[in-house]
């Protein structure tokens, strides 16, 4: 039974961009499984590693110093929030891989603060993630993962891990932070793959 | 209802009544069925469920003191929140929600507690600790007790008029806006205003925003409060 | 985002424990340190719940509504300890 006069903070918009269940978010909500770590620029670096045929590493100058691209991208929370036309700044995940040849068909993000996710490589590739270090023209905020996060924006947003450090490439997939506590291992929201066995 | 029902279940609660409280806050007294009371201190979860089916939770703690035959909780509007514009803006008498607790067993304060008690609230923290005053009053209980609240302007100040007559030495620092000829504290609380405010040796509750309660019980620690006699509470947005 | 504290979680965790868990003391399977579960840290992450030992901040306890089901891991937990009596 509805309470009198209540409704949620913004209205659902019908767009045939919403996935299911979803619905338009104005802002940005902050949300976050522990303190907001903070990494000095001066420490930071990314790293590709496990199943790929040469690790590589990356300073944050010699990441700066990586073609950038801008991506403007939807994106959806698992929660059923979304934002439409987010723009960030960072490095596609493609460029990173140039060199490199993963062995394994999956990857763990991993990140300060301990948090993980797990993907498919497929899901990582072909133009689809990117290491973003700029929302909105700015610098990416702590709040939102910066220095650096993840940015998967075709899956839920629990996968653009935030405050990323790296990729770990794996034969098997390993089930990350949410993911262990019953969330799905890809996490598509247009099929609206939000639980193990969604 | 059934009156077993437990404190965890969700049941509907009505609004029994709702009064101002100051320009951004409202007390609501509440109808709730098989309510078998509360401690001092404790809180309850409210939901409130829109007509599409989306579903807002929040925890208030409860105002009005166990001895009380109805709950009260008070709700300051937030600007850019999603429920408590509804409970100040929106609510009145007859409308229904869902609650449920009510919860808390760590923060709270019975009168059979006799060591001196210090009382710290930022803002709308003090709501939980007017429980407690309301009911040292109440039971008639002789333990000292000084309450320290720091709020923004005059018009944040709770219960100004029965905080008159509670019983406790009621100590207010206004960080932003003090009353016009106060030569009481005016700034955020610190070490020195602590030294010079705290009943130390008893018990300490403190209660407000996450940065206000952890930089108060650094300092109280620092003056010599052992960790194990401050209890604390931190209150979020939304 | 700040965090919040065990009180905060105390309806929640009522789901799944008969008896009133902020006064429980844990003890963390990290760093050893125990104390009320009133005093550890809270991150509501929207997809679930957090509650980390305010010592070290290693993950203590995590509970998520999925769907139809209620889920909970405490590996961080060694043990938690209530004081027998009425719950």
């Amino acid at each position: 039974m509805s309470t009198r006069g209540f409704h949620r903070r913004r209205a659902t918009a019908d767009h045939g961009r919403l996935p299911p269940g979803q619905y338009l978010e104005g802002g940005f909500p902050v949300l976050s499984a522990g303190p907001t770590p903070r990494t000095p620029l001066s420490e930071w670096t990314f790293s590709i590693t496990g199943e790929v045929d040469g690790e590589r590493s990356w300073t944050w100058e010699e990441f700066q110093a990586l073609p950038r691209e801008t991506p403007t991208v939807d994106i959806h929370c698992v929660t059923s929030w979304s934002k439409f036309d987010t723009t960030w700044e960072g490095v596609s995940v493609d460029t990173l891989l140039e060199d490199v040849e993963p062995l394994g068909g999956y990857v763990t993000a991993f990140c300060d603060g301990g948090y993980t996710t797990n993907l498919p490589v497929e899901d990582v590739t072909g133009g689809k993630a990117w290491v973003v270090f700029g929302y909105d023209g700015e610098p990416l905020e702590p709040e939102h993962g910066g220095p650096a996060r993840l940015l998967v924006p075709h899956l839920y947003f629990w996968k653009s891990a935030k405050w990323v450090r790296g990729l770990r490439f794996m034969e098997y997939d390993e089930p990350g932070f949410w993911e262990t506590l019953g969330y799905h291992d890809r996490g598509d929201p247009w099929l609206e793959q939000r639980y193990q066995g969604d | 209802m059934s009156s077993a029902t437990r404190a965890t279940d969700w049941r509907f609660a009505t609004v029994a009544a709702i009064a101002p409280e100051t320009p951004r806050a409202a007390t609501l007294t509440l109808d709730v069925p098989g309510w078998r009371g509360h401690r001092a201190g404790q809180h309850l979860d409210v939901r409130l469920t829109a007509d599409d089916g989306y579903r807002a939770q929040r925890s208030y703690s409860i105002a009005s003191a166990p001895e009380d035959e109805k709950p009260q909780i008070t709700v300051q509007e937030l600007e850019d929140g999603e429920v408590s514009p509804w409970f100040v803006q929106v609510a009145r008498e007859g409308d229904r929600f869902e609650v449920r607790g009510p919860f808390g067993g760590w923060f709270v304060w019975d009168a059979a507690q006799t060591e001196p008690l210090f009382l710290v609230a930022g803002g709308s923290g003090i709501v939980p600790l007017m429980s407690m005053l309301r009911h040292r009053r109440n039971q008639g209980s002789a333990v000292p007790v000084r309450l320290l609240l720091s709020v923004r302007e005059p018009d944040d100040v709770f219960y100004a008029r029965e905080l008159e007559t509670i019983g406790a030495e009621v100590v207010i620092t206004y960080t932003r806006r003090p009353p016009a000829g106060w030569d009481g504290y005016a700034r955020r609380v610190d070490r020195d205003m602590l030294q010079e405010v705290a009943l130390l040796g008893g018990r300490a509750y403190v209660c407000g925003p996450t940065t206000f309660v952890e930089s108060v019980a650094d300092l109280l620690i620092e003056l010599g409060q052992a960790p194990a006699d401050i209890r604390t509470e931190r209150f979020g947005g939304g | 985002m700040d965090h919040l504290d065990g009180n905060a979680a105390a309806g929640e965790l009522s789901e799944v424990f008969t008896r009133e868990a902020t006064a429980a003391r844990a003890t963390c399977a990290g760093c050893g340190t125990s104390g009320p579960v009133a005093e550890a840290m809270v991150y509501e992450a929207g997809m679930g719940t957090v509650l980390r030992c305010p010592a070290c901040e290693a993950v203590l306890l995590r509970l998520a509504h999925l769907g139809d089901e209620v889920v909970m891991e405490m590996r961080g937990v060694r043990v938690i300890r209530w004081r027998s009596g009425p719950g």
